[in-house]
């Protein structure tokens, strides 16, 4: 399990491997919003929390569909499948290496990108908290649906449509917790909430993911 | 740790191809497959393997024992022959690349990324990967693709290594490869249109 | 679901799982859909039109409580057939009947058209009542989440080539994401608590709705329920021609 880690963060890193392609996006999107909505820095403050969610969000959805589609072509996900590794490890796996080189990334960079759009300053620390335990669920349903797409050629927009959905509670909850702590209200409430969905797709939908790569193998 | 095969029937796409079909593979004891494309052969290996479920019949001795290398190698092309090789024998627990890479003549490539092999030197690299799984069945679907006559000599003489040690082969190929081997033509076991094994298009004739 | 307990019996082609033969199925939806189809319209125009035009207007709502006999019906409809879809997609998932697989492809777009009925009159009702045509009240946002699911559902149903594939993933698909609709329908509650009145629909009536609107209404549902059945029959037929001709094919192909 460790040596498809190190395997996948190596692949990350090395030249076409894509790793810092969200953070880039996460920079893009968060610099357009103020275009959009204007400068005036307390309209900004306001709607931050739930612009560096959506962002975060938006650029994990956006490194889904090399999650599983590389090792789809080369056929690794064939040999993998007869590997002594069950499925469910393999791809809980997949998801913990998505996570390290998409989701980690974009907890640190969000506080640098909170002072673009003048994040109260309580919020800081609430939205790196929310959004630590949040991208772990978006990077498992993610896998969910990249196992689930991952026979269909150009799937990626297909996958947008049936993974985002289901992103809808973690980011009601992940962004309600970055929106409570940042007007000093108590986010302890959907902390509990959004930790709860975390630690529920991460133990169950590795198994509804593994269930679909099978039948996508077949 | 002998490969029973009893009355398999075996479909692609909901449609039956190869039907009543059965073997034994001993160790030490290799079986080559022959039969004109899309007779099944590819479809019998997949399912052998464990990746799609038979039809019918009954399939014993495969539980962990499979090695499967199909058309594509699941190579990384950003991975070198090393890291590539070591990343399979550490998800089948295998200690050592050393004989693998010597067998196929590696030797040479072992730090080169696999994206910039030739596409021989890919399919050698693709064979190699079978000797890290420490498997003993070993299930090849038309391994010599691509192959010039010295690697398909390697292929073999690693083949009789591995038989000799007590494993097994069952292979997919057109070509001769002097292997004392047994040869399953699997044409007379093709389904026909009135074949019933349950095939999800049956319940709606 | 009550499924588990069926599997354990041995597989006979008897009683009601006889029907889960394709062409049995064909045979008995041929003789049952004339009938249900002029049961739905009967009980659609008796209910529509004792709904519209003879019950009086409510005092504080005026005319516009009118489009109930619409918007509750369709409103129930959407979330019933993401049930049924759910119950038909464990069935084919534990037993293999296509019959259940293609009936919950057959449904999920008349869900799709309930959700976005339910949606629409919701809208047309809520301007004139609270002013505006959407708001993001918990109620209407689940409905607009329901629909994104639905979409989905159907869209991977046509992005896969192979039936018995997408059936399988799309189960899996209904599966999961009945979890996650009833995730969001929570998420959204604590997200926003709404203007939307409660259920006008329920046990005690006499608190919600009175007797005229509730007879006419309690019509209408009947008219919607067979009309969805009549069209989820019709088009589970036709689903299971389709895969009769592409089974006859293929096998005429391979000579």
């Amino acid at each position: 399990m460790t040596a498809l880690l190190r395997r996948d963060l190596k692949l990350a890193i090395r030249a076409g491997g894509g790793f810092g392609l969200g953070l880039a996006f996460f920079l893009i999107v968060t610099v357009l919003v103020p275009f959009g909505v204007g400068p005036q820095s307390e309209l900004l403050s306001r709607i931050a929390p739930g612009i560096l969610w959506l962002g975060a969000l938006l650029a994990c959805l956006l490194s889904l569909d090399r999650l599983l589609a590389l090792d789809w072509e080369d056929g690794t996900l064939d040999l993998l499948a007869t590997s002594p590794l069950p499925l469910e490890a393999a791809l809980s796996v997949k998801a913990l290496a998505h996570w390290i080189t998409t989701g980690l990334p974009l907890v640190l960079a969000a506080p640098v990108l909170g002072i673009l759009l003048n994040l109260p300053a309580a919020g800081y620390g609430w939205l790196v908290l929310s959004l630590l335990l949040g991208t772990p669920a978006l990077s498992v349903i993610g896998t969910f649906g990249a196992a689930l797409t991952v026979g269909v050629k150009r799937g990626g927009l297909l996958m947008s449509l049936l993974v985002l959905p289901l992103y809808v509670p973690t980011l009601i909850f992940g962004a309600e917790v970055a929106r409570r702590g940042a007007t000093g209200m108590d986010p302890v409430t959907p902390l509990l909430m959004l930790a709860g969905i975390s630690a529920g797709v991460i133990a169950i939908m590795p198994f509804a993911s593994a269930a679909a790569l099978r039948v996508n193998l077949r | 740790m002998t490969l029973m095969i009893r009355d398999l029937c075996v479909a692609r796409g909901g449609l039956p191809v190869l039907q009543g079909l059965s073997f034994t593979l001993a160790p030490g004891q290799a079986l080559i497959l022959r039969g004109p494309n899309g007779s099944g052969k590819t479809t019998l290996l997949r399912t052998l393997a464990g990746l799609q479920p038979p039809l019918a019949g009954q399939i014993d001795g495969t539980e962990e024992q499979i090695a499967y290398a199909a058309h594509s190698d699941g190579l990384k092309a950003m991975l070198s022959v090393r890291e590539n090789l070591t990343f399979w024998a550490d998800v089948f627990g295998q200690p050592d690349i050393v004989p693998a890479l010597d067998a196929f003549a590696l030797r040479p490539l072992i730090d080169r990324l696999a994206g910039t092999l030739s596409a021989g030197q890919k399919r050698r690299l693709g064979l190699a990967r079978m000797l890290v799984t420490g498997r003993p069945i070993w299930m090849l679907d038309e391994p010599t693709v691509s192959l010039d006559v010295d690697a398909v000599a390697q292929f073999a003489a690693a083949v009789r290594a591995h038989l000799r040690a007590g494993g097994a082969a069952l292979i997919a190929t057109h070509i001769d490869l002097g292997l004392e081997a047994d040869v399953l033509d699997v044409t007379p076991f093709r389904a026909t249109q009135d074949t019933r094994a349950g095939a999800s298009d049956e319940a709606f004739l | 679901m009550s499924m588990t307990e069926d599997t354990a019996t041995p597989k006979r082609p008897s009683g009601f799982w006889s029907y889960a033969n394709p062409v049995k199925f064909l045979g008995l939806s041929e003789r049952v859909l004339p009938a249900v189809w002029a049961l739905a319209a009967i009980s659609l125009v008796v209910g529509l039109i004792w709904g519209f035009f003879f019950t009086p207007n409510a005092d504080k709502f005026e005319s516009t409580v009118k489009i109930i006999y619409l918007h509750v019906p369709s409103a129930m409809m959407a979330i019933n057939v993401w049930v049924m879809m759910l119950v038909t997609s464990l069935i084919w998932l534990i037993r293999r009947h296509h019959v259940s697989a293609l009936a919950a492809k057959a449904a999920a777009p008349v869900g799709v058209v309930m959700t976005l009925i339910a949606l629409c009159t919701g809208a047309i009702w809520g301007q004139p009542m609270w002013g505006t045509w959407w708001a993001w009240d918990p109620r209407l946002t689940s409905f607009l989440i329901l629909f994104l699911f639905y979409l989905g559902y159907i869209a991977l149903w046509e992005a896969i080539e192979d039936p018995d594939t997408a059936a399988d993933l799309t189960s899996v698909l209904c599966l999961v994401g009945s979890v996650f609709a009833v995730l969001s329908r929570y998420a959204v509650n604590f997200w926003n608590q709404g203007l939307h009145q409660g259920a006008s629909l329920s046990l005690d009536k006499e608190e919600n709705v009175a007797d005229v609107f509730y007879f006419p209404l309690l019509v209408c549902i009947a008219g919607f329920v067979l009309l969805f059945l009549a069209l989820v029959l019709y088009r589970t037929g036709t689903e299971i021609r389709l895969r009769r001709t592409r089974a006859l094919q293929a096998r005429e192909a391979r000579l």
